[in-house]
């Protein structure tokens, strides 16, 4: 693989008292790279988005991000270096309408990581294009709240959008979602990353995962099984005993 | 309307309500007067922190009787006019607000809550076995009859706890229109969601706490001169604590004019309560009105304004 590495994982683990919901996992990816994260229940997926994001922190091993090493970083410091994610349950700010949602990756994201303070008009602006760009400009003033199941899956990326990472984690975006649903927000994932965001995907629509992904990677039980391409994971024992046993 | 032309309007009703009571020749007036207006910095402070950042603090008597003490202290070491005390009683309350940030806010909900209600415990206690600020006795302060420029010495304490209530306002209303304001809210709704975002939620929870409690030291410096006798039992008397998250509350939380609304509100019914019925009636009504308040408009008055708005415009 050409494209340099922008995310680097390595050794990296993670206990809650005596339980390990990750052991020493190794895996990198590309710039502008899309990768498929997937995993049975409890296999420690959302763990790893969580230390790779700084919500939490890893015990061991390393997380390196365009060549820095940020471990120990709190998350506030991670996304204005570039990760930023969704969350698997939509955590809209309930008090602010749906454009003000937008605002706060903005001003506390992009203007800290580029030192330049947008003029409100600027970051009206830049609310406004998002919305559109998600479908969303109709709800701006509304309550996050009053938003369908789409649409806060929809608001929850564009939230992760307008912190304009280099690296976007989109954790479970398209649960609860119709299969056209899950077909639009795949076309939009796909548009971002044309225009060069690099995206891990963890998902447990296995048609969604594997159409999108470039690459996969399988966690069971805190540990990295495979690491392949899609259709080759797919035909992979290992991988098929830890979703359908023995 | 700009922050700029806001502090002009607030500077220019601040003037107003002083040229006003220059025309009431009832001294009793200032003396109300004072403790609304000191009222609407305490509800003020404390919104800062509870309805902008969602952090409920029950240590308000501790923040306002330290800048009183602190006034105490000053008054028995050396001689300064009134703004200094409150600058300083504000500094001192600030940093332990700080302190108290820094050692309590990873705890959340009813347990910030909790200690904060610990801390109101601690500092009463020490001052209690403080023999230098008096104790348990109680300390006297001796004010001066007559102020230079300002003549009485009850309109001047009404004339700064105005000017305190004016800036404690115009702070409020800057921070909710900045990009403070933003991650205050972002913090009061989803702290961990706010610090994905890039939120410094420490940093700015700290300032919250350190803000929220250096207005109340500031509204409690001037204390023992209002009351010439300040002991622990008034200082951190229960009622400071109940009206300062009653005011926001009725009042409304959201917006800076929710505690000044809640303080005028309420802080008049006690004042009226006080002289036509008892002192002993004020918490009563702090409580039901609160009940009350809770069940029909959870969003205090503010909140039922908006309500109808809302239902018109649709």
């Amino acid at each position: 693989m050409s494209a340099p590495t922008l995310l680097a994982v390595e050794d990296l683990s993670k206990r809650f008292g005596g339980f390990v919901a990750l052991e020493a996992v190794n895996f990198s990816v590309a710039e502008g790279e899309r990768v498929g994260l997937i995993g049975p229940n409890g296999s420690g997926k959302s763990t790893l988005v969580n230390c790779l994001c700084g919500t939490l922190q890893n015990e061991t091993g390393t997380v390196r991000f365009a060549g820095q090493a940020i471990d120990g970083l709190p998350a506030h410091r991670r996304v204005r270096l570039g990760i930023a994610r969704s969350f698997q349950l939509p955590r809209p700010f309930a008090t602010l309408s749906v454009g003000d949602n937008l605002r706060i990756p903005l001003l506390y994201a992009v203007d800290a990581r580029t030192g330049v303070r947008h003029s409100k008009a600027e970051i009206d602006a830049r609310c406004g294009e998002l919305l559109s760009l998600m479908g969303l400009a109709d709800k701006a003033t509304r309550p996050p709240l009053e938003l369908s199941q789409v649409e806060m899956r929809k608001l929850e990326l564009a939230r992760a959008i307008a912190a304009e990472p280099k690296l976007l984690i989109a954790d479970e975006a398209m649960a609860g979602l119709s299969p056209s649903e899950v077909d639009d927000i795949l076309a939009l994932l796909v548009r971002l990353n044309e225009r060069g965001i690099t995206i891990i995907l963890i998902e447990h629509i296995m048609r969604a995962v594997m159409s999108f992904s470039e690459r996969v990677l399988v966690l069971v039980a805190g540990r990295k099984i495979a690491d392949a391409r899609p259709e080759d994971v797919v035909r992979d024992p290992e991988v098929t005993r830890a979703y359908l046993g023995e | 309307m700009g922050n700029g032309t806001f502090v002009l309007a607030a500077a220019v009703a601040g003037a107003a309500v002083f040229g006003l009571s220059l025309l009431i020749h009832n001294e009793y007036f200032f003396f109300a007067g004072y403790v609304v207006l000191q009222y609407i910095v305490l509800a003020t402070a404390w919104n800062i922190l509870g309805g902008y950042t969602g952090y409920v603090n029950f240590g308000t008597a501790a923040f306002f009787a330290m800048g009183a003490y602190s006034s105490v202290v000053l008054y028995k070491l050396v001689s300064l006019p009134l703004p200094v005390l409150m600058v300083v009683g504000g500094a001192i309350s600030g940093i332990v607000g700080f302190g108290t940030g820094y050692l309590t806010l990873r705890l959340r909900g009813v347990y910030f809550a909790i200690a904060t209600l610990a801390l109101a415990v601690v500092v009463q206690t020490l001052i209690v076995n403080w023999d230098f600020v008096g104790g348990a006795r109680g300390a006297y302060i001796m004010r001066p009859a007559q102020v230079p420029l300002f003549g009485n010495y009850i309109q001047y304490l009404f004339l700064v706890m105005l000017v305190l209530a004016v800036v404690a306002l115009v702070t409020a209303r800057t921070i909710e229109r900045s990009r403070l304001g933003y991650g205050f809210s972002a913090i009061r709704d989803d702290e961990l969601a706010a610090e994905a975002f890039g939120v410094p939620t420490l940093r700015l929870k700290l300032l919250a706490t350190t803000l929220s409690g250096a207005l109340m030291g500031m509204a409690g410096a001037p204390l023992p001169y209002y009351v010439t006798y300040l002991d622990p039992a008034s200082g951190f008397n229960l009622a400071y604590a109940v009206n300062s998250i009653a005011m926001p509350l009725i009042g409304g939380t959201t917006t800076w004019v929710g505690p000044l609304i809640g303080a005028v509100l309420l802080g008049t019914i006690q004042q009226v309560a006080t002289v036509t019925i008892s002192s002993a009636a004020n918490l009563l009504i702090v409580g039901l009105l609160l009940v009350g308040f809770v069940i029909v408009a959870p969003n205090g008055i503010v909140g039922l304004f908006e309500q109808h708005w809302r239902a018109r415009r649709a």
